[in-house]
Order: C-alpha cells, then sequence, then structure tokens
C-alpha cells in the first residue's frame, strides 16, 4: 500500500478538524497520521494528513477535501519536491550504567535530551520519518517507556514556486 | 435602531426570494416565531419536523428555489435529520434553521440541547453555529450561496435563542468563502472535443442521464443531443422527466427495477454518455460487467463522483447545461438505423407489462389511469417501495421536476409532504402522492397540514397491505418467509382517517373503479383526496436485476 502526503490549507474555526476527521472516517480512509497547526496567515491552518491506499483511493481523498467549504487548498506531496518532519519525545530506560551508550546514539541523531530521570532520559528527535524510526529501533533494546510523535509536517520546496 | 438576530433572518431570507417556510415552533424558536408572526413570509405548520423539511425539499424539487424549513433545538433538530439525509443524497438546495440553547448553556447538556451541527455534518454540505448577532446576516448569505450552486445540497445553520433576540446593528453581510469554488463554467474543451469525438464515431451510443440534468435545467440540451445523433437515452429515478417517454428514442428507466431494453442497450453499448449521473449501484448492479464493451464519458458537475464507482474514459467537469451547449456544437447528425431497429426489436420481445385481465386491482393499473387523466404532466411525488417503482415504471414523464422521489436514501413517508411542499410552490399544476400504506403512516400526521391549507393534493394509496418490496424481496430470496412485512390486519380504514383529517376519502376496490375515482379525484379541487386502491396484495415489481447480478440479468417475472 502506497503512502501519501497530503496537505490541506483549511479555515482556522472550530469544527473543521471534525469535518476532516469526519469525512475520513465515513469513507473508510485510514489515516496514519494527522497534524495541525496555524500558518503564516492566523485565518488558515494547515493539515498534514498521511493516508495509505492507492491512486483511485487517493484521488477520492483528494477531491472530497478539496469539497468541502473550509478547505482551501489541497496538495499532494508525492510528485512535488519537498521537505518533511516529524518530532519525536521518547523516554529511554537509561540507568547509569548504560547511560552514555543512550547518549552517544543521541548524539549520532543530533537528537537532545530534555529530561533527565534516574533512570531514565527523556529525547526529542526531529527529522524525516526514516531517521525517527532508525533510531528508535536503535534504542528500544534499552526499553522505550513512553513515547509521542507529531505526525508528519510537510511543506513544498522553493524550486516549485 | 438596531434589529434583533430573528429580523436579521427574516430580511435575509426575504432578500434571497423565500416565500414559504415549514417549520413547528418550539422553546428555542420561539423568538424567530415571533417575528414571523407578522412577517409577509408564509409560514407553514407541519404537524412533525420531518414534514416540515420534506415538504422544504418538494418544495425544492419542484420549483427549483431553495426549500426553508424551521425547528427548534434538541428533539425537533433531531426529527429533521432524516429530512436532512434525504435532500443531502438528491443534491436538494435546502436551508434548515434550527433554534440552540442560549450560547452559554451549549456544551452543558442543557434542556433540550442536542449537538445539531455534529449531528448533521455528514449530511448537509454545509452548517453553521452562528455565535455572534453580527455575522448572521453572512451567515444566512453564504448558506444560500452554497445550497444553490455546484452541486446543491442542504445547509443547516443552528442558531442559539439568545442571538436570535440580540441586537445590533452591524449587520456583516460579505460572503467569506475564500475555500468554496463551485464548479459553474462548461467542461473542459478538449475534453468535450473527445467526447464529441466519441459520439460521432459511435455506432451503438447510450445516453445515461440523472439527477444533474434536472438540476441544471439542461432537458433541452440533452434532447437536442439525442435527437441530432438519433441516440437513445435512459434516465435513472432522478433523472425521469428530463426526456418525454413518449419518443421512440426512450429506453426508460435503467438499473435495478428498469427496463430490458434500457439494460440490454446500455450492456451493448459501444459509447455511454453519462450525464449528472452518479453511477450508483442500483443502476450499475454489478460493475465488473456494467457497460462490458462502452467508451464511457461522463459529464458532472461534482469531480467526487467521476471515477467514484467505475473508472472512465472521458471525463467532463462542469455543469451540465453550458457543457451540452457546447457539445452539441460538435454534434453530428447521424441516422442509427441498425443500432435503433435492434432497440425497437428488444422493446417489442420485452415490454414492461403486467395482467391487464386480473379480477383485482393491478398496482400498475392505478398509475396508468392517472397518467391518462392527467396527460403525463401532473407532479408525481412518492413513498418509498414497490409504489415508488410503479410510478417510474408506468406513469410516462415528459418535464422535468414532475417526479419527486427519495432516490438516494430511501425515505419511506417521503410522498405526501413532499407533495405538499410541491403544492405550495405550484399552485397550479395537479399533485399526486403515490404511496405506499407503510410509508403512509409514516407522516400521516400531514394530512392536517393539506387539509388547513386546503391543498388539492391527490394521494393515490397502493394499499397492498404488505411492507411490499421486503416482502417481495422475502418472496423471491427468502423462502416466502414474510417475517414482519404484513400490515393488512393493523392497517387502518384510510378513508375514514382521511376523513377524520377533514380530507375526502374514496375506497376503490374493483378494477372497473380504478378510472372513474381518478377522475373523480381530479374534479375535487378545494382540498385533499385520498383514493384508497386496494391492490393485489402480492403483486411484483419487474423486471428486476438480483443485487449484485451484471444489469442484463433480468428477473422478468415469477417462475
Ligand atoms: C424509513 C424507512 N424504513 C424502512 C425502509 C425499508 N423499506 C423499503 S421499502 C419498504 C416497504 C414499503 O412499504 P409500503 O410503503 O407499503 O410500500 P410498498 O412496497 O408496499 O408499495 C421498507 C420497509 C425504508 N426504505 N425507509
Ligand atoms: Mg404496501
Amino acid at each position: 500500500m502506497q503512502k501519501h502526503i497530503i496537505s490541506a490549507l483549511v479555515a482556522n474555526k472550530p469544527g473543521v478538524l471534525a469535518r476532516v476527521s469526519g469525512l475520513f472516517s465515513a469513507r473508510g480512509f485510514n489515516i496514519e497520521s494527522l497534524a495541525v497547526g496555524e500558518t503564516e496567515n492566523p485565518e488558515l491552518s494547515r493539515m498534514t494528513i498521511v493516508v495509505g491506499g492507492d491512486e483511485t483511493i487517493l484521488e477520492q481523498v483528494r477531491k472530497q477535501l478539496d469539497k468541502l467549504i473550509d478547505t482551501v487548498k489541497v496538495q499532494d506531496f508525492s510528485n512535488i519536491s519537498h521537505v518533511e518532519r516529524d518530532l519525536a519525545l521518547v523516554r529511554v530506560h537509561s540507568p547509569v550504567s548504560r547511560r552514555s551508550e543512550v547518549l552517544e546514539l543521541v548524539q549520532i541523531f543530533r537528537a537532545r535530551i530534555v529530561d533527565v530521570g534516574h533512570s531514565e532520559v527523556m529525547v526529542e528527535l526531529a527529522g524525516t520519518e526514516e531517521k525517527i524510526e532508525a533510531f528508535l529501533d536503535l534504542v528500544r533494546p534499552y526499553g522505550i517507556r513512553e513515547m509521542a510523535r507529531t505526525g508528519r509536517i510537510a511543506l513544498g520546496r522553493s524550486v516549485n514556486r | 435602531m438596531g434589529k434583533i438576530g430573528a429580523e436579521i433572518l427574516i430580511d435575509a431570507l426575504r432578500e434571497q426570494g423565500v416565500e414559504h417556510i415549514f417549520g413547528l415552533p418550539g422553546g428555542a424558536v420561539i423568538t424567530l416565531y415571533d417575528k414571523l408572526y407578522d412577517s409577509p413570509l408564509k409560514t407553514i405548520l407541519a404537524r412533525h419536523e420531518q414534514g416540515a423539511g420534506h415538504m422544504a425539499d418538494g418544495y425544492a424539487r419542484a420549483t427549483g428555489k431553495v426549500g426553508v424549513c424551521v425547528a427548534t433545538s434538541g428533539p425537533g433538530a433531531t426529527n429533521l435529520v432524516t429530512a436532512i439525509a434525504t435532500a443531502y443524497m438528491d443534491s436538494v438546495p435546502m436551508l434548515a434553521i434550527t433554534g440552540q440553547v442560549k450560547t452559554n448553556l451549549i456544551g452543558n447538556d442543557a434542556f433540550q440541547e442536542a449537538d445539531v451541527t455534529g449531528i448533521t455534518r455528514p449530511a448537509t454540505k454545509h452548517n453553521y453555529l452562528v455565535r455572534d448577532v453580527k455575522e448572521l446576516g453572512r451567515i444566512v448569505r453564504e448558506a444560500f450561496y452554497i445550497a444553490s450552486t455546484g452541486r446543491p445540497g442542504p445547509v443547516l445553520i443552528d442558531l442559539p435563542a439568545d442571538v436570535a433576540a440580540a441586537e445590533t446593528d452591524e449587520v456583516d453581510t460579505a460572503l467569506q468563502l475564500p475555500g468554496y469554488k463551485p464548479t459553474s463554467g462548461q467542461g473542459h474543451a478538449r475534453q468535450i472535443r473527445k467526447a464529441a469525438e466519441a459520439i460521432n464515431n459511435a455506432r451503438r451510443p447510450v445516453l445515461y442521464v440523472g439527477g444533474g440534468v434536472i438540476i441544471s435545467g439542461c432537458h433541452e440540451g440533452v434532447r437536442e443531443l439525442a435527437r441530432k445523433g438519433s441516440i437513445p437515452i435512459t434516465t435513472t429515478l432522478m433523472g425521469l422527466g428530463s426526456f418525454p417517454e413518449t419518443d421512440d428514442l426512450s429506453l426508460g428507466m435503467l438499473g435495478m427495477h428498469g427496463t430490458v431494453y434500457a439494460n440490454y442497450a446500455v450492456t451493448h453499448s459501444d459509447v455511454l454518455v453519462a450525464i449528472g449521473a452518479r453511477f450508483d449501484d442500483r443502476i450499475t448492479g454489478k460493475v465488473d460487467e456494467f457497460a462490458p464493451e462502452a467508451k464511457i464519458v461522463h459529464v458532472d458537475v461534482d469531480p467526487t463522483s467521476i471515477g467514484k464507482n467505475v473508472s472512465v474514459d472521458i471525463p467532463v467537469v462542469g455543469d451540465a447545461k453550458k457543457t451540452l451547449e457546447e457539445l452539441n456544437q460538435l454534434i453530428e447528425t447521424r441516422e442509427r438505423g441498425e443500432w435503433l431497429q435492434r432497440i425497437r426489436q428488444w422493446k417489442e420481445e420485452f415490454p414492461l407489462t403486467y395482467d391487464r385481465n386480473a379480477d383485482v386491482i393491478k398496482p400498475q393499473a392505478v398509475l396508468e389511469a392517472i397518467d391518462r387523466a392527467t396527460e403525463g404532466k401532473a407532479i408525481i411525488a412518492t413513498d418509498v417501495g414497490q409504489c415508488q417503482m410503479w410510478a417510474a415504471q408506468y406513469y410516462r414523464y415528459s418535464r422535468p421536476r414532475t417526479f419527486l422521489s427519495s432516490g438516494g436514501l430511501g425515505t419511506m413517508g417521503f410522498g405526501l409532504p413532499a407533495g405538499i411542499g410541491a403544492q405550495f410552490g405550484c399552485p397550479d399544476q395537479t399533485v399526486f402522492v403515490v404511496a405506499g400504506d407503510g410509508s403512509l403512516q409514516m407522516n400521516i400526521q400531514e394530512m392536517a397540514t393539506a387539509v388547513v391549507n386546503e391543498l388539492p393534493i391527490k394521494i393515490a394509496l397502493l394499499n397492498n397491505g404488505y411492507l411490499g418490496m421486503v416482502r417481495q424481496w422475502q418472496e423471491l430470496f427468502f423462502d416466502r418467509r414474510y417475517s414482519h412485512t404484513y400490515l393488512a390486519e393493523g392497517n387502518p380504514d384510510f378513508v375514514k382517517l382521511a376523513e377524520a383529517f377533514g380530507a375526502r376519502g374514496i375506497r376503490v376496490e374493483h378494477p372497473d373503479r380504478v378510472q372513474p375515482a381518478v377522475e373523480e379525484a381530479m374534479r375535487i379541487t378545494d382540498g385533499p383526496v385520498l383514493l384508497d386502491f386496494h391492490t393485489d396484495p402480492e403483486e411484483n415489481v419487474f423486471p428486476m436485476v438480483p443485487v449484485g447480478q451484471a444489469i442484463d440479468r433480468m428477473i422478468s417475472g415469477m417462475a
């Protein structure tokens, strides 16, 4: 199954998120991640949605999103040069005896330690999904106690303009 | 001097040309009703909000204008939901106004509070919760614009009681719809050229037209296309009336209960031109075997309809009317004698038919009698079930906006209130409601609305004593196990019931009495009349394509 990053500029109003998520659930489209935030224009938010499905499904998703009255613009980044990022906060089990190993990984991935406890550290890591997955793979043996991720956000590169 | 919300709302409605409002009051809309009391708008009191909703819907379908309905908060609004969903599925322009609890109580589970914008979100084209009286004028304008443009649909405005009563002298009216760009022009010129080429080169073309043709008002264009190219034409349930069924080129309806010849023609076509239709599963049957030999041209105003259910060779996104104006100029005159001959043979071999010599009343005969008495020119509002299908098959529609039926949602109880709404919108036309005994009981309370307003609507009740369509499926596919579909033992005496409401009632039990009874009803012009036709309880709708079968595999009668 192919994954697509869809970016929708929508009115920054109550109820819009419910409209978008309702559309996905009503039509049986599967959302992998969804991130919402303000844009340079306070009246608009950008929703970055990662969906799986074949071309036909994607075509429907795009058209249905576009049809919502509150949607100003919909872009599919699949064929557009873009930058994408995901942010993860991870609490990694790391007793003092093994902490240096964890810190080394943190350095290699250019992640940051944002909180320290007796037997664990909290790591903040931003990057592409692959980078985050790779990091998680490596720290998993130490024990991931808790994790939060933002889901992907993306913007088209200036070459597209 | 400022105005209060209710006055702003009424002014905005009048500015949009509204003349009729269908509704039922309650606490959350009492201020609005107070202002309606001496406004020039004609406010019609329904006896149930669902009735009010279908009235607005029938009004809109018959006139092409936006229908307006009102309900109070909570249960009033939830009662409207079925009517809103019905309008949504059939792309009917409608404005539903619901009262809401005061803004400071929203979210508190207050008395008669319901999350109405939440509940109706998937069943409206758009909806609003008004938080500030200053926005109200703009919201009403936006609502009308959204409801009536592009692919039309219902829009709901949820109006808290305090906002309706709040005073302001600032009314902002400029639309703020940066994200709404309805398709309004013709399709892409290159696509239109491709479509014309495909049609001109076709040997066995078929036009398949749906409700979009009626909505865009392009029936003339469709007629021109069909006649110029000698192209046989079939309509969906929603498309009935877009082409005169008395014409040689007419194939009648296609799909599950379509004619054999329409389904054969589609199956054997080499180019299928869909206009304002959406390849619904009741039309296509088994999708893989639908029009297997055809190149498919699809003209539709809604991009999401194209390529949703079947893959399309030549998509044309555009308003059907403007697109046809362009397309017709490129269509070459053709005879297509061989193809039309083949269709003529199918028509002779497999006509729509029933037992005309039976000694019980056949429901089909009732429709034919109405057709004769009204010369195919009445507005027919139907319920759902067998009665709906017979109304589609045996009345020969010739004008758009004369067949009013819940196609997409299939809402029982639609007929009577929709007929009432249509009669308000078209006071000079004859309106017949073709009702089922099950369906009629779902909104029978609206008899009162018809009586009080002295509407000369005629209700032809096809009283078969069953939830007939379900019984038919049970007969065909469930071994005649008639589980919970028998109505006769509990049915009221419909004639007495009509009389109890103050309407006329005529019982008809013999085939010879069918035509005279219809004629008699035609002479009653000062109020509603109910014709209680006791029809053959086990008559079935044929032909029939079983669910999931290819549409050329029809059952044409009981073995
Ligand atoms: C509100 C609603 N409930 C249930 C159904 C399912 N249904 C479809 S047709 C039908 C029978 C309708 O009976 P009646 O109105 O007597 O019409 P008939 O088929 O007998 O002509 C039923 C129950 C429906 N379409 N709508
Ligand atoms: Mg019945």
